[in-house]
């Protein structure tokens, strides 16, 4: 199906804007960089609004169905007839979902950041990064088959870690860099491992094929992939749970989760962007592409929904302890994450059960707008206070009203309460998870009421509280700050009324979802009691929440203190890896591979030693030589081995 | 007719007369007439050997001409060594020329 042309054109106008600012922005644009980099991000952003009208409204259903359509399509490695990679643009409704979400909130940080990182010394690098990021997003999201996803997966990464790091000044940003770095990386190797376990047996490495032939039950590639076994458990459920591994490195899911709380070390419009709408979703995307097999492997989807669940659950106690404002959105982030994946861990394949997947991919689409918002307004706050820490705030609603406004706006979306976005998508979820497990349930609400708890303790903490009493003059931002934020406040507001499940579905078959009003007075009256908690604690200032840490005492402290996983990871790293494999292993190498070398060049030279005093560079001791040898030979050869 | 044994005896006694000259003397001129005289050994020993198991053929008497050619050859290259030699160290002593250690 042709007629897609242009939407190559989302994936290349990001790379010509990392190119173009990434080698002359410092020289020639270090003003008019930020403009270039917008104009070409709103330039994506319609292209990708007109493909994703296109997709539902020009095309729309064929059959019933919203068909998969292969915008663009190149074989790019060949090994042999039948086995090649190919690059290419695959477009359904997730993926074109994906498009709209990520252009846009990219080009929201585009513009935020005019304002926020004016007067940065690497201003047109900054924008490059961006590009680079924005460039390997969409190619992430449109890839269709594994490896192409692998590669966009890292540069994804890449970009993250530059940006983390982008203020390399400051050790704590060159630390934050490196751990997301590594912490990603350890699990891409899991991720790797997976890709090629799924690919080896199911024979090729395009999504489509692999799902065809995995998901077929009588199929010889399923027969075989579930009789091979490793450790008692199937080679398919080996290679989706490693796959699942990778996409929890990224959406940073326990255990793998302590990166994105220090990746707040980069540029707040940064941690927007790619720590709270756009990669770090990339994990859940990811099961959500490969849903029809999860749905498939009993044990694997079990995974998705544990870590999810315990995930949601952790993050957000932690979150309601932290006092760094970055920090408690980067745990609400990874809660919300959680619910996400866990709302894919309760979803079935067929009609009503496929609600999970619905509301998990509808709750990835709203979070995207007011999370992005979150940090932005965040943002906001950090540029004029200048602390990260809830201390130096409060009072702030009579200097940013429009700042407060939207951040009040956000807040409602994220702690659910109705009309605001993400009043639909928790309740779908909520009601995906009622119908599978009333546990399940139970946690998911007592999460949920707990994000309402945090987001308002946060809330009344930056504008209420006390009245400001800092040394700087906070005050609203320049145009290009206002903007983003009244835009996403608005999306934030309205996202939740589109009828998601007309759209994205399981599979790909629009669906009703149905609103069910005495469902959603529970959660609603939890969302409500957690933000009057919130108030009664926090919105002047008062004893209570002391009291309350007292009361808690070790859960609070350990709460505080992250339950102390990055001591455990240290402690891991450092007492158990480097002393008993880093340290053995590095004396291996000096002593045995080096030292190997090290004798061999030894002995050569010792040899020469000895024997050089037999080049004297007179003739007749040559001669003398040359006798004695032929007269050793004739000996050896007459006498000895006739 | 004298045995072959005899011929041999000279023909080695010639060679090591030869070898020991070649070896012990410095001067390059009495060097070359040492190789000369190892060269000749091995022109007896043609001859004997072609006389003694093959009457009727030329084959080593051949060779011997041969290598007295290639002799000649020989020694002109190298009187033309030694006279460079001279020129460049005053001196025909082989033990002046040790270059090539270097």
């Amino acid at each position: 199906m042709g007629g897609y042309e242009h939407t190559l054109w989302t994936l290349f106008l990001p790379v010509i804007s990392f190119v173009l600012l990434g080698l002359f922005g410092r020289k020639y644009f270090s003003k008019s960089a930020g403009l270039i980099g917008v104009f070409l991000l709103l330039l994506t952003t319609a292209l990708s609004l007109y493909t994703a009208y296109q997709y539902f409204f020009v095309n729309g259903l064929v059959d019933g169905i919203y068909q998969k359509i292969d915008a663009f399509k190149f074989t790019w490695l060949t090994f042999s007839p039948g086995v090649s990679i190919d690059m290419g643009i695959m477009l359904d409704p997730i993926s074109v979902m994906m498009l709209v979400v990520v252009s846009s909130v990219s080009l929201m940080v585009h513009i935020f950041s005019l304002g926020y990182m004016k007067g940065e010394e690497r201003f047109a690098t900054y924008y490059s990064f961006l590009g680079l990021f924005t460039f390997a997003m969409l190619g992430l999201v449109v890839s269709s088959n594994l490896f192409q996803m692998y590669m966009f997966w890292e540069l994804v990464g890449i970009s993250s870690y530059l940006l983390i790091g982008f203020h390399f000044q400051r050790p704590s940003a060159v630390a934050a860099s490196k751990k997301a770095f590594i912490v990603t990386r350890f699990a891409d190797l899991g991720f790797l491992i997976g890709i090629l376990m799924l690919a080896f047996y199911g024979g090729s490495l395009d999504f489509n094929t692999i799902i065809q032939h995995l998901s077929a039950q009588q199929s010889s590639a399923y027969l075989a992939a579930t009789t091979a076994s490793f450790l008692g458990v199937t080679a398919l459920t080996w290679g989706l749970t490693l796959v699942f591994m990778g996409g929890a490195g990224k959406s940073a899911m326990f255990p793998l989760h302590v990166w994105l709380p220090d990746a707040m070390e980069g540029p707040t419009p940064v941690s927007a962007l790619i720590h709270a709408a756009t990669m770090v979703v990339a994990g859940v995307y990811l099961v959500a592409r490969l849903f029809p097999l999860y749905a498939l492997n009993g044990a694997s989807l079990e995974i998705v929904l544990n870590v999810g669940l315990f995930t949601a659950l952790f993050a957000a106690i932690i979150a309601c302890t932290q006092t760094d404002i970055k920090r408690v959105l980067a745990y609400s982030t990874m809660s919300q994450i959680g619910f996400m994946m866990f709302a894919l861990g309760v979803s079935g394949t067929q009609g009503e059960q496929g609600l999970g997947y619905t509301a998990s991919m509808f709750h990835l689409f709203t979070h995207a707008f007011f999370k992005s918002l979150l940090f932005l307004g965040a943002g906001a706050v950090i540029h004029f206070v200048h602390s990260n820490e809830m201390k130096d705030m409060g009072g702030l609603r009579k200097w940013m009203p429009l700042t407060h406004l939207a951040f009040l706006i956000a807040c409602l979306a994220i702690a659910g309460i109705p009309p605001f976005a993400g009043f639909f998508s928790k309740e779908e979820i909520l009601l995906a998870t009622y119908n599978k497990s009333i546990w399940v349930y139970a946690i998911a609400l007592i999460t949920s009421g707990l994000t309402a708890f945090y987001m308002f303790r946060l809330y009344f903490s930056i504008f209420w509280r006390k009245e400001y009493n800092g040394h700087s003059h906070p005050h609203e931002g320049t145009m290009s700050m206002k903007i983003p934020l009244i835009i996403l406040a608005v999306c934030s507001a309205l996202v939740g009324l589109i009828p998601f499940g007309k759209f994205v579905s399981v599979g790909n078959q629009p669906q009703e979802t149905h609103f069910h009003l005495m469902f959603s007075i529970l959660p609603i009256i939890i969302g409500v009691a957690g933000i009057l908690i919130a108030l009664l604690m926090y919105k002047k200032e008062n004893d209570r929440p002391q009291n309350m840490a007292q009361a808690f005492g070790n859960f609070y402290r350990a709460a505080k203190n992250r339950f102390y996983m990055d001591e455990l990871y240290l402690f891991v790293t450092k007492n158990i890896i480097f002393k008993w494999v880093g340290r053995p292993s590095a004396w291996f190498d000096r002593k045995v591979v080096d030292g190997s070398m090290d004798e061999i060049a030894n002995l050569t030279l010792e040899t020469s030693k000895a024997i050089k005093g037999l080049q004297s560079g007179k003739v007749q001791r040559y001669a003398m030589y040359f006798f004695g040898g032929i007269a050793f030979l004739i000996i050896l050869f007459v006498y000895i081995l006739k | 007719m004298i045995p072959v044994s005899h011929i041999l005896i000279l023909s080695a006694t010639l060679f090591f007369i030869g070898m020991y000259g070649f070896v012990t003397r410095k001067n390059l001129i009495t060097m070359l007439m040492s190789l000369e005289l190892m060269l000749n050994s091995v022109n007896i020993n043609f001859v004997a050997f072609n006389k003694y198991l093959y009457p009727g053929k030329l084959d080593g008497i051949f060779f011997t001409i041969f290598i007295i050619a290639v002799a000649a050859a020989e020694a002109a290259v190298a009187i033309s060594i030694i006279i460079n030699l001279y020129r460049t160290h005053k001196t025909i002593d082989v033990g002046a020329a040790t270059e090539l250690k270097h």
